[in-house]
């Protein structure tokens, strides 16, 4: 079944606009959704795939390359045409051995033909587009440790059986998960550039409207999607604007030092915050069509981008996005 | 104790309409039968015994595949068959539990890890023809099925409280289960939609899959009246069998006086709003009503202990799971090297290298065809989960304030705790405090006959320097875990703290000495629960509580052995 339509999801608007940044400019880093069950973390995810404008890629390149002399030598590429595919969106299940992460030799070429051989894994098919986390606090710690490792990098290594294996892993990871299932190492939770909470939605209209369309696109399907194919495309074409425009969205020095400024106020660790907060804000200056990077896209910003970078302050009980909205009030007046 | 012997739960609840549980039982697996899809599964909450085993009867006809809390991830998701491989030269799976579409049933669902329900949970919500029976056998307060697979699942059924002279056969009609199923498709839902919906957000349900569990729910029932609208009756049912229990509140009444507080996600019950609780249409409160007749006495708070216990902890069980080399229970085996207290797994190394031998000897021709050649990459070493040991700190007051009689109760209480501490192997610390300062009477220990001794001696009367108490008490802890031992602390005190560190009669100093401790002990993340003895709960120990994250349990007029049931629950058992 095709997923659910981005734009039918109701409310939801901050984790909504990160994944949608996020898609604009792929170097803020991922995204981060934490919060209550059932309010559509992984539906998000799973529609945001559908949404993302396809790549052009070389035919049969186990990672996406987009050029012929980026494939691995190892893939034995016998095209050299380019196709258009969907934006990758590989789920990472829990259960996953570090072999189906990383890839491994191909058992079957081995036994029957005796060769050595490379199947790629999840990391490779991942590349240039997304990876897909659910419940990532409950992710087993080995497999945590090479994530970060080729997140870091941005390349995926394997060494078996005498050979040494490398192909480009650049992604965009995608965490969901429920706090009160476990929580998230530091070492994980600073490598996503966006971080969002979700709580389902308080009114009675909202959730009798997120209920209305879930039954709709369940059981009349073909006439739910088509109904909602417009607004998708609109997005879409949004996104694609905007990724046009990017590079010529101006930052000001004034702009940097509110940047700055925030981070420091935060006391967010390293250079990362800032960063990516000032990233975050030019993804949606834009987004929404301007030219310059203005206050208000920092203020916009700079909770998602900075509220899981906090240190844990003992004497301060109020929740770290409290504490980004008193911050901003303060240095942003 | 039997789960339903509490009746001390919910004071000032009307009469319950009586209903014949056996035909709710009945009912609930009939409509199950008819759409397991839309149901997505069966809470079934029962001690192994002759009466849940007519209700396994009952089910098999619908041919389950089994679960045990402790499956392994190649048997949910298949993997390579390593026999069937190498005798046919090429790669052959087995494939997984979740591969085929069905029904599955977990036993022992009580003791399901979080690992697994979440693993279940996503493919409860990707597999569309896949649905779940849990048979969850907790037995105290505290225990129970963990909410990642208790969102998921549409239905619940309780057989504590039935007996087997109460109960008969029951046999699911295949012919108008069938009839029932084809009409499924034809039934109208537009106007129910908006009534469960409203009905679980009036409810205090946070999750948005549980409308919808109802809504499958009223539509079963609805098919099998052969009704072509789902109509009030239909709602009914459904809001007893589906959202009754995840019910977090009820409209018209206040939260009853020992509902844990509200600090686990922030869920609809903070938010009372004025024009909320008027909008509360009439024809709804029959809904409501049909909720609050499916909930034995205490069944709610018990399984809002559950919640909490769980939103505390993450998991249930003394001590936090730990990885470990030696000793513990087994996991997969992984790639590693050997030394450093690791240990191969001779076998899993074999299975790994076994598949790639005929390309090694192509590669290695010196080898004789007879030898196994190992590669350093195929090693696979050995790792066990182990429990870190638990201590429970009790930190009680003492003081003048706290009157003597209390004082007595929260030593039965304690006492009765003990005795739960040593049969799951616990050790146990007592901060006692009154007059200038608190004291650590007792450092960890497991002997039961020393705690005992050493609260039987402890005397009453003085003022209360709460902030010195939660000072040792944060101290004990942290001790406790440079120890490797997973602390949780247990305040119980009337709130009134007077005494400030420095040992002056100081009360706003004391005050805000107090809650900056509060405050780090939230911070280090050590689980707590907050005993209210006064007899009249006061906010200012509510405050406490939310500062340091604890469980707050009011107990006015509780007696020794309610406290302990309370403190079981809230501690996870």
């Amino acid at each position: 079944m095709t997923p659910f339509p981005f734009a039918a999801i109701v409310g939801q608007d901050e984790m909504k606009t990160a994944m949608v940044l996020t898609a604009i400019d792929p170097k803020i880093g991922g995204v981060l959704v934490f919060g209550d069950r059932g309010t559509g973390k992984s539906t998000a995810v799973r529609a945001l795939a559908a949404l993302l404008p396809p790549i052009e890629a070389v035919k049969g390149c186990p990672c996406n390359s987009a050029r012929v002399e980026d494939c691995p030598d190892w893939a034995e590429i016998p095209d050299t045409d380019l196709v258009t595919r969907p934006t990758p969106v590989v789920d990472l299940p829990l259960g996953v051995t570090e072999d189906r992460v990383t890839g491994a030799l191909d058992i079957e070429r081995a036994l029957t033909r005796g060769e050595k051989a490379f199947e790629a894994g999840l990391l490779a098919r991942a590349n240039r587009g997304y990876l897909y986390i659910d419940e990532v606090n409950l992710l087993e710690d080995h497999i945590v440790d090479l994530l970060l490792d080729v997140a870091q990098t941005g390349e995926n290594v394997v060494e078996r059986e005498g050979m040494s294996i490398r192909h480009p892993a650049r992604f965009v990871l995608v965490g969901s998960g429920n706090p009160e299932e476990g929580e998230l190492r530091p070492q994980l939770l600073d490598r996503f550039g966006l971080s969002v909470e979700v709580t389902s939605p308080r009114d009675i209209e909202t959730r009798v409207e997120v209920i209305r369309r879930r039954d709709a696109y369940e059981t009349r399907h073909a006439e739910f999607m088509a109904e909602w194919a417009p607004k998708d495309a609109e997005l879409r074409a949004r996104i694609l604007a905007a990724r046009a425009a990017l590079p010529e969205v101006r930052s000001s020095n004034v702009a940097l030092h509110d940047c700055a400024s925030v981070c420091l106020a935060l006391g967010s660790d390293g250079l990362r915050g800032e960063l990516t907060l000032l990233r975050t804000a030019r993804a949606l200056a834009a987004y929404e069509g301007a030219t310059e990077v203005t206050r208000d896209h920092i203020r916009a910003a700079a909770p998602m981008a900075l509220r899981h970078r906090l240190r844990r302050d003992p004497l301060d009980e109020a929740g770290s996005s409290a504490r980004v909205a008193r911050q901003l009030v303060e240095v942003l007046p | 104790m039997t789960p339903f012997d509490d009746t001390s739960g919910l004071p000032g609840r009307p009469p319950r309409p009586v209903a014949d549980p056996w035909a709710r039982v009945g009912l609930a697996l009939t409509l199950f039968a008819i759409d397991p899809d839309g149901l997505r599964g069966l809470w079934l909450r029962a001690r192994a015994g002759p009466v849940r085993d007519r209700v396994v009867a009952a089910l098999a006809p619908l041919r389950w595949r089994k679960l045990h809390p402790f499956v392994s991830d190649e048997a949910l998701y298949g993997g390579m068959d390593l026999g069937a491989t190498l005798a046919s030269g090429a790669m052959q799976r087995h494939a997984g539990l979740l591969e085929h579409p069905g029904l599955l049933a977990l036993s022992m669902a009580e003791r399901c890890p979080p690992g697994l329900a979440v693993r279940l949970g996503q493919a409860l919500d990707h597999a569309p023809q896949l649905s779940l029976v849990a048979l969850d056998e907790a037995a105290e307060e505290g225990e129970g099925l963990s909410q990642a697979l208790a969102d998921r699942l549409g239905l619940f059924v309780d057989l504590s409280g039935l007996a087997w002279g109460e109960t008969t056969d029951i046999s699911l009609p295949s012919g108008p289960i069938a009839t029932a199923q084809a009409r499924l498709r034809h039934i109208g839902l537009t106007e129910a939609r908006m009534r469960l919906t409203r009905v679980a957000f009036e409810l205090g349900i946070a999750s948005l899959r549980a409308p919808m569990l109802a809504l499958a729910c009223a539509r079963a029932h609805a098919a099998w009246r052969a009704a072509e609208v789902i109509d009030e009756g239909d709602m009914q049912i459904a809001v007893a069998l589906t959202l009754a229990h995840r019910a977090t509140h009820f409209p018209e009444e206040a939260p009853p006086p020992d509902t844990p507080p509200p600090d686990t996600p922030p869920e609809p019950q903070e938010q009372p709003d004025d024009t909320d609780n008027s909008a509360l249409d009439l024809p709804d409160e029959m809904l409501i009503e049909a909720a609050r007749a499916a909930l034995p006495p205490g069944l709610l708070a018990q399984l809002q202990a559950a919640r909490v216990a769980r939103g505390t902890q993450g998991q249930s069980g003394a001590g936090a799971a730990r990885k470990s080399m030696r000793r513990g229970r087994p996991m997969p085996a992984r790639t590693g090297k050997p030394g450093a207290g690791a240990r191969i797994d001779l076998i899993a190394t074999l299975r790994q290298a076994a598949p790639w031998q005929k390309m090694r000897r192509a590669m290695l021709p010196g080898f004789s065809p007879d030898r196994l050649i190992l590669m350093p990459s195929d090693i696979r070493i050995k790792r066990y989960q182990d429990q870190t040991d638990r201590v429970l700190i009790f930190v009680v007051d003492a003081s003048g304030s706290s009157a003597l009689a209390r004082l007595a109760e929260a030593k039965g209480a304690v006492e009765l705790m003990l005795a739960e501490a040593y049969s799951s192997r616990d050790h146990v610390a007592l901060v006692t405090f009154r007059g200038q300062k608190a004291d650590l009477s007792l450092p960890p220990t497991r002997s039961l006959v020393q705690t005992k001794r050493r609260l039987a001696g402890l005397p009453g009367g003085g003022a209360t320097p709460l902030a010195s108490a939660l000072q040792v008490a944060l101290a004990a802890a942290e001790q406790a875990r440079g120890h490797g031992m997973t602390p949780t602390l247990a305040l119980l005190t009337d709130g009134r703290g007077n005494i400030a560190l420095d040992g002056s009669a100081n009360r706003p100093q004391a005050a805000l000495e107090a809650a900056q401790l509060a405050r780090a002990i939230a911070a280090r993340g050590v689980p707590s629960l907050v005993i209210d003895t006064s007899l009249r709960p006061k906010p200012a120990l509510a405050e406490l509580a939310a500062q340091m994250r604890a469980t707050l349990i009011a107990l006015p007029r509780a007696d020794a052995r309610t406290l302990s049931a309370t403190l079981g629950a809230a501690l996870g058992g």
